[in-house]
């Protein structure tokens, strides 16, 4: 396993957020955390990326215990996040914004991070032609692109990504989708968090469904679409 | 709504785009120095006060513009609003004023680097508690800040109380030393004299190089313009490297700053830190300068002027935080000859400014780029809707 996540509780204030969730993230693998609202699908990732105080519980990265590492740490360990919404700096350029991205590099002047650069242009086109335009001043969906492309820019072995297809086109909402399972097929382990249920289980490898804070479900992306709780819940039943 | 003509804006970029070529850029930038150095010398119509001191004037204007340029390092990179800054201002000046006069007797420009690290020093310990509070809290902590600094002053023995601290000695003078009725110095510079063109070399009325007295306000100013531009040159070497990044993403979302990677509670006492040194060694100027300090020099006022420098010149660009301090510190000056009502016209002029310029003098290339693309998408809007 990449990531294990062992017995995790996290509160806000006095309020239970997710309580002894446990599951883990295989190398090379996309695993999605389904969940409606306030299932704790986003405090679950601010916490893997450390943003969250964990209460109880344990979380290993690559064999290394990351339990209480900063935020700065665990990204120079090989961690990267795309926030949830439109997590871009709005007065950035989506050049500075992908500069940003990789602020934990210290090789901005190198070949390499030249090439990582072009990745993300290739995987989004759209953020090439938009080079020097301010990030808010983008769609919402050019927005995502921008913040899947700079969590990338960290060169990461574990990307996570929050909702990635929140509020956005059903054929945007597919192209996203594909261009996630391309990043996966490029080598980058996926932990993905969704509402979207449908497209996010046909994606994934492993998924497990949260509800209020725990993990009631899991099984592979294709076990849980045919699960017929899961139809009912999140697939609206005749999926 | 656009004040600037499409045809003018396009002659200004014109011209900016012929300065685009470096050796231009030097020649202009070190005229502009001398300028800025000879000022007080030119006495250009208009421009000089005539109701009070002009090198007095030029002093303030200048001492303003260094605070506010680091204050814009607090407020305008890293977007922590911080209304006790006076309270650094009042540290930097005590720390001096202790040192060379009240307790020791050291030269002043041995106590004007302790004053800056003392200065810093404080405003570590006022932020390492305070920075985890974010937006209002942190400026009405900040202003308590202020008040806590000036009432321990006035009620501390060791440090005079209100009487304050008295005879402050001055930097020492370079060459003569100056006697009654004979200034010192190294030379005398005559200042330019427009009434009795075309004789405009003005004799009679000498500025003494390096001689630092009650008399003459302007070494004191060259003093301070010359910390100035060097607090400018590393608030410009610093906001565009790493540091200046790390600020902006911060400023901007601190949560996804963090996840980028970056510590945002160390930089924000960074920027906190580099503030306070900055006002510390505009506190020590002043108290060299005024020879005098006390308690009710600092009081709440001063941090409200200081933020409104920031915000008249355009928060988070130097350029428009040296414009609004010159501007906070001059006008009130220039309506002297208004006497009782210059508080009232200033006011006005303030009202006036936030008003045809509501992002300040100077705003910094973000906030226009954001503005741009705000017309951008209105224009878009506009054109969907005539379709």
């Amino acid at each position: 396993m990449l990531l294990e996540v062992k017995g995790l509780s996290v509160n806000y204030g006095h309020i239970e957020a997710i309580r002894d969730i446990s599951f883990g993230v295989a190398e090379g693998t996309i695993t999605t955390l389904i969940g409606a609202n306030g299932a704790g699908k986003t405090t679950t990732l601010k916490t893997l990326s450390g943003l969250r105080k964990v209460r109880e519980g344990k979380v290993t990265f690559d064999g290394k215990d990351i339990t209480d590492l900063s935020p700065e740490r665990r990204v120079k360990l090989g961690i990267s996040q795309s926030p949830e919404g439109r997590g871009c700096f709005p007065a950035m350029t989506v050049r500075e914004n992908l500069d940003m991205g990789a602020y934990v590099r210290s090789d901005r002047k190198s070949a390499a991070y030249a090439q990582d650069l072009d990745r993300v242009y290739e995987l989004f086109p759209r953020l090439k032609e938009r080079e020097k335009q301010a990030a808010g001043s983008m769609s919402g969906g050019e927005q995502q692109m921008l913040a899947i492309g700079r969590a990338l820019m960290a060169r990461p072995k574990l990307i996570l990504l929050d909702e990635p297809s929140m509020g956005l086109a059903p054929k945007l909402i597919q192209q996203i989708f594909s261009i996630i399972t391309e990043i996966n097929q490029q080598g980058t382990t996926v932990l993905l968090v969704e509402q979207n249920a449908a497209q996010a289980l046909k994606r994934s490898h492993e998924a497990h469904i949260l509800e209020t804070g725990e993990i009631v479900r899991s099984g592979s992306g294709k076990e849980l679409a045919g699960d017929p709780a899961v139809k009912a819940a999140y697939l609206g039943g005749d999926v | 709504m656009n004040l600037v003509p499409a045809p003018v804006a396009a002659t200004f970029s014109r011209i900016g785009a012929r300065f685009d070529n470096r050796p231009a850029k030097i020649t202009l930038a070190v005229l502009g120095v001398l300028f800025v150095y000879a000022l007080p010398l030119l006495n250009i119509p208009l421009l000089t006060t005539p109701d009070s001191d002009f090198g007095g004037v030029l002093f303030s204007v200048a001492a303003y513009a260094l605070i506010a340029v680091g204050l814009n390092i607090v407020i305008g990179y890293a977007g922590l609003l911080d209304l006790g800054y006076v309270g650094f201002y009042a540290t930097g000046a005590y720390t001096v004023g202790v040192l060379t006069q009240y307790h020791w007797h050291w030269p002043f420009f041995l106590a004007l680097p302790v004053a800056i690290v003392v200065t810093m020093i404080a405003g570590v310990m006022l932020g390492a508690p305070t920075l985890r509070v974010r937006g209002d809290y942190l400026a009405i902590v900040t202003m308590g800040f202020g008040e806590i600094i000036r009432l321990v002053i006035t009620n501390t023995e060791w440090l005079g109380k209100s009487g304050g601290i008295a005879k402050i000695p001055m930097p020492p003078t370079i060459g003569t030393p100056p006697q009654p009725g004979e200034p010192g110095g190294l030379f005398g510079i005559p200042h330019i004299s427009w009434s009795t063109f075309p004789n405009v070399v003005d004799v009679g009325h000498e500025t003494h190089f390096l001689s630092f007295t009650v008399l003459d306000a302007i070494p004191f100013y060259w003093l301070i313009v010359t910390a100035l531009l060097l607090v400018l040159l590393g608030d410009k070497l610093l906001k565009d490297s790493r540091v200046g990044r790390a600020w902006e993403a911060t400023r901007e979302d601190e949560d996804v700053a963090e996840i980028m990677g970056v510590p945002t509670f160390r930089y924000k006492l960074l920027a906190f830190a580099l503030g306070a040194g900055i006002g510390g060694l505009s506190g020590a100027m002043f108290a060299t300068r005024q020879t005098f300090i006390q308690p009710a020099s600092f009081a709440l006022l001063l941090s409200m002027l200081f933020v409104a420098s920031v915000i008249v010149g355009g928060a988070g660009n130097r350029w428009g935080a040296v414009a609004g301090g010159a501007v906070v510190a001059y006008l009130p000056e220039r309506f002297r000859g208004f006497t009782e009502w210059r508080m009232l016209v200033f006011g006005i002029a303030l009202i006036v400014l936030a008003t045809w310029r509501p992002e300040g003098l100077f705003p910094p290339r973000r906030t226009r780029r954001a503005k741009a693309a705000e017309a951008e998408i209105e224009e878009l809007e506009g054109d969907a809707a005539n379709v």
